[in-house]
């Protein structure tokens, strides 16, 4: 199933009909942010997306509108929580007495290229870390200070401020050596079906990708765009409160945000759109 | 007074002479409506930004009535003839009282 496909038939039942549909993406449109970013929002899937033969961003699959608030930063509601980010950034906080530029200083220069990477290992810890991990690990042990609920405002604010500094980069996370069993319990999850509608995330998002879902455009659930500012909520969501709504729109009991599951998804899916671009946030509906 | 409040706006740095410009205004509010109730069943009050002005050396371009209707951080995109250089000033009213200011210099080449 290929958009084209999708859309043509969309067009074919709007001229039958006479009705213009709204939720047609424009398929050929090239993301470039503020004029000089130009993303990667189609490329040829890596080789462990055995099922894909080309990745695509969430971005084409959004109405002209949503993807046009996403090509300039002023436009972007999401910018608002970048700023809030940056506030966060410079303040003091914890017994250390101690902000997050207090260590890592210019975040420009010392968050690039960070998110594109994550999740990853920390060899330290022993464990896969996702950058909202890392982010109140470093809050609770280098400052001293109370974590962020992990899928909070705050936390989305953090994340995306930590996001903007590598956009445009590929998304390269690794999946072999210390992490592979993670990306292998995340892989079974991706395919495992859940809740009373018995759906996993590859029947919708791998085999129905391009199709609608009632009034929703399939993606191919891709989370280079993450955090994410929704239309719908106007806010930023983080990649495990939209794993969360996903499982629960299957009618399951849910994972919790922060869960060894829901690390090893995030590592999976993650690893699934490794070579499109960094576009967080992106806007979606 | 709402917390987050932030004005934002983008002005050409630069025209010519009775060039027609855009700009662009956001400003971060919640826009509480006054609509919904908290947990305990009781309403919360009214919070938005009701009044939006945008002057231009003194002269008025823009003045906008804000109701409970429109959603959180109200953007605005409209246009302008710049006859000089000179700046615009945006202002923003919000229901507790406070008032919010934004300046930008534009130069007529």
């Amino acid at each position: 199933m290929t958009i084209k496909a999708a859309t043509r038939a969309t067009t074919a039942i709007a001229l039958a009909t006479g009705l213009a549909f709204a939720a047609t993406a424009d398929e050929s449109a090239d993301l470039v942010v503020n004029g000089e970013i130009e993303m990667v929002t189609r490329t040829a899937a890596p080789e462990h997306t055995e099922n894909l033969d080309e990745i695509i961003s969430g971005w084409v699959f959004r109405s002209d509108e949503t993807q046009q608030l996403q090509m300039d930063d002023f436009d972007n509601p999401g910018m608002i929580f970048v700023d809030q980010g940056m506030d966060q950034w410079n303040e003091v906080a914890g017994s250390a007495e101690k902000s997050c530029a207090s260590c890592h200083e210019n975040v420009e220069d010392s968050m690039a290229g960070v998110r594109a990477v994550y999740p990853k290992w920390n060899e330290e810890a022993g464990e896969v870390r996702t950058l909202a991990m890392q982010i109140n690990d470093c809050r609770e042990n280098q400052m001293g200070a109370e974590k962020y609920g992990y899928t909070s405002g705050q936390m989305a604010n953090m994340e995306a401020l930590i996001s903007v500094q590598s956009r445009g980069l590929p998304v390269n996370v690794a999946i072999d050596g210390p992490v592979q069993a993670t990306w292998e319990a995340g892989k079974e999850l991706y395919y495992t079906r859940t809740g009373q509608l018995e759906l996993s995330c590859a029947n919708c998002h791998e085999d129905n990708y391009g199709n609608m879902i009632r009034a929703d455009h399939l993606s191919q659930g891709q989370i280079n765009g993450f955090p994410v500012y929704r239309l719908k909520n106007a806010k930023l969501n983080t990649a495990h409160a939209r794993f969360k709504g996903c499982v629960r729109d299957t009618r399951a009991e849910t994972y919790k945000p922060g869960s060894a599951e829901f690390v090893a998804l995030e590592l999976y899916v993650a690893s699934r759109g490794n070579g499109l671009s960094v576009e967080a946030p992106s806007v979606r509906n | 007074m709402a917390s987050g409040v932030k004005p934002r706006v983008k002005v050409p740095k630069t025209a010519s002479a009775g060039e027609t410009i855009t700009i662009k205004t956001l400003i971060s509010h919640k826009m509480e409506s006054g609509q919904r109730k908290d947990g305990d069943g009781n309403p919360i009050p009214r919070s938005i930004i009701n009044r939006f002005t945008c002057d231009f050396n003194g002269e008025n371009v823009i003045d906008v009535v804000l109701e409970p209707a429109i959603s959180t951080n109200p953007f605005f995109e409209f246009e302008a003839v710049v006859p000089e250089s000179g700046e615009f000033k945006f202002t923003w009213y919000d229901d507790d009282g406070s008032v919010y200011e934004e300046a930008k210099s534009v130069e007529v080449s």
